[in-house]
């Protein structure tokens, strides 16, 4: 029979049907490496959520004990604590921060050097990024504490326990700002510049114009990024390995290093994997969060 | 998106008529305050690259006597020699190094490799996914590009220890192929951001060159891909710094000199310093050593990157 429906189609009727060889051909690469490191690293962390396994012995499966012990882990919910305390003060200052800079760009100048110079920190890694501010935060030599010091007459510990997540939130926020303020800026962009010039006929003062055009038009965008910088925020790893690994005791102790010293400083990767669908949860409400408010926002634009 | 990847056609024409309109305005106070802010914006993202540059040619004895000086104190190479090995252990420990020394041709090395792995790797096999999902017609293909998207919704965390595992298991820790291997495959943002380019690409050439008796292979190498080299080159630059700049993965697969990279190497090397004394001047230089490639990557392509943060952030 279907050498018969071969036979009879005429040559037309399958051109579009013929790509589907090269079509699956094609996909092959990307789908290996989505089913690998994607799907596969998704069920299997999950499993290993209800398991014991420590890389060298075969999983054993225990149910939901990782779960009872994380309600029950003081550092667990301490870093829990310590996260949150990092996103807000991080997401605070560098999405206020970006849209003003952004903002400025757009209204003072839009020069190429500018905005090359503003995303300059964002080209280096985070690890650089904490070796230079480790050096000028110094308790002892650093700049800012020889200033600090030489107008109050006392210095400032930025890595104790009371300002580490603090420090750590404001190192990642010179890092980052440029490149959000460059996010917010691409936005700006599609704001149609008849719209400020029907402002400034009605003679409304660029603050006016601030608040009742560009934040308004501007908030899908600015949600977009938000969720955006959040789900990045919430794993921060690399300052805080290389500032204060953690400390003082567990001041700087955030998620993602606790599941990474459970996991391969004491080899309990069943533990740790449990915590990292803890944080999974989390991220996937933010996600399912900014589809809500990116949606809601569209409107506005058009 | 659509409206987002045209603005950078739109913003040199827009910029034009903004700096003249802005010229015009004169000044006012609260233009000279923005102005004031956005400068203090630039010395405060600059100031410490500088900072940076001057303790790595200062001794260490010159910043502890000197440690306001603006200028390098005791203008020296000696830091970047330690961070070399070029120096002996003895002229090291007078300076104030630990003795450790960064290999940093081998780690050069290294993030060169996988940094190019991962981009040449990613990038291609990318736009063949962009091209099979864009241009090509076969049954499932929504489905299956729902499930590409879906998988941008993973977090890295998440997938981190498992692949671990798997790498481990596969016989790759320690390895250069290990440390490109999760991402050399696809990005699931990379097959989107290709995507959307490829499906802008006017149908009638594509046909034109059908008809002229080409293969699909041949229009997507011939035809697709030099097309699309704006957007090819501006997801290659990124990936590329992307890769480079990744220290949490490397951190878990590389233990010895034979993997290692620049990243991961610096924060080992930091991690030898001397705890009381530290080698500052030393550290700075392996700093500066590391930042360094990227920053002149940068520069040769500032314009690309910073007009391609529009488009590519919006994910």
């Amino acid at each position: 029979m279907s050498t018969a429906t071969a036979a009879a189609a005429p040559a037309l009727r399958r051109k579009p049907k013929d790509d589907r060889l090269l079509g699956i051909a094609f996909i092959i690469p990307a789908g290996i490496g989505l089913i690998a490191f994607y799907i596969w690293p998704l069920i299997r962390g999950i499993w290993l959520s209800f398991t014991e396994y420590n890389l060298l012995t075969p999983e054993q499966f225990t149910g939901l004990a990782n779960y009872q012990r994380m309600v029950g882990d003081s550092i667990f919910w301490n870093a829990v604590r310590v996260t949150l305390e990092y996103v807000l003060i991080n997401i605070g200052f560098q999405t206020v921060l970006a849209l003003i800079i952004a903002v400025l760009m757009q209204r003072l100048t839009q020069s190429t050097l500018v905005r090359s110079i503003v995303l300059t920190p964002y080209l280096v890694s985070n690890v650089v990024v904490a070796m230079l501010w480790l050096w000028i935060l110094d308790n002892t030599l650093g700049i800012s504490n020889e200033i600090i010091s030489a107008i109050t007459g006392e210095s400032v510990n930025f890595f104790s326990s009371s300002l580490a997540i603090p420090t750590i939130a404001m190192i990642n926020v010179w890092r980052h700002v440029g490149y959000t303020a460059l996010l917010i800026f691409a936005g700006l962009q599609s704001i149609p510049n008849t719209v400020y010039e029907a402002g400034k006929m009605d003679g409304a003062s660029e603050w006016t114009m601030f608040w009742r055009i560009t934040v308004p038009l501007l908030r899908p965008i600015l949600a977009l990024v938000l969720i955006m910088t959040m789900i990045g925020s919430f794993q921060v790893f690399d300052t805080v390995s290389v500032t204060t690994q953690g400390g003082p005791v567990n001041a700087s102790r955030v998620l993602q290093y606790y599941i990474y010293d459970m996991a391969f400083g004491r080899f309990q990767f069943g533990y740790a994997s449990a915590m990292a669908v803890g944080l999974l949860i989390v991220l996937a409400a933010i996600t399912i969060l900014q589809y809500r408010m990116t949606r809601a926002g569209e409107t506005d634009l058009d | 998106m659509s409206a987002l990847t045209t603005t950078s056609t739109g913003v040199t024409a827009g910029a034009k008529t903004e700096q003249r309109r802005s010229d015009k305005r004169g000044l006012s106070v609260g233009r000279v305050i923005a102005w004031i802010f956005m400068a203090l914006v630039m010395v405060i993202t600059i100031l410490p690259f500088y900072w940076v540059l001057r303790t790595a040619l200062s001794s260490n004895a010159g910043i502890t006597s000197d440690p306001t000086s603006i200028l390098p104190v005791d203008i020296n190479l000696r830091g970047f020699a330690r961070v070399f090995g070029m120096q002996s252990t003895e002229e090291a420990l007078a300076d104030g190094g630990s003795g450790a020394s960064m290999n940093f041709w081998i780690y050069l090395r290294n993030s060169v490799i996988v940094a190019t792995l991962v981009t040449a790797g990613q990038v291609f096999f990318s736009a063949m996914a962009a091209y099979s999902f864009a241009r090509l017609r076969w049954r499932g293909r929504d489905a299956v590009f729902t499930l590409f998207l879906a998988a941008l919704m993973v977090p890295s965390i998440f997938t981190l220890l498992p692949n671990f595992v798997l790498v481990k298991q596969i016989g790759l820790i320690d390895n250069l192929l290990g440390v490109a291997l999760p991402t050399m495959f696809m990005t699931p943002f990379a097959v989107f951001f290709l995507r959307q380019f490829f499906m802008n690409i006017p149908r009638e050439l594509e046909e034109a060159a059908l008809l002229d008796g080409a293969s699909k292979i041949r229009v997507f190498f011939q035809l697709i891909l030099p097309m699309a080299s704006a957007p090819i080159s501006t997801l290659a630059i990124i990936t590329y710094i992307t890769a480079w700049n990744d220290y949490f993965w490397p951190l878990l697969v590389s233990y010895t000199d034979s993997s290692r990279v620049l990243t991961v190497a610096v924060a080992v090397f930091r991690s030898q310093a001397p705890t009381s004394g530290t080698d500052w001047s030393g550290l700075m230089a392996a700093t500066l050593v590391a930042a360094l490639p990227m920053l002149l990557l940068f520069m040769a392509a500032a314009k690309r990157v910073v007009n391609s943060i529009g488009f590519t952030g919006i994910k």
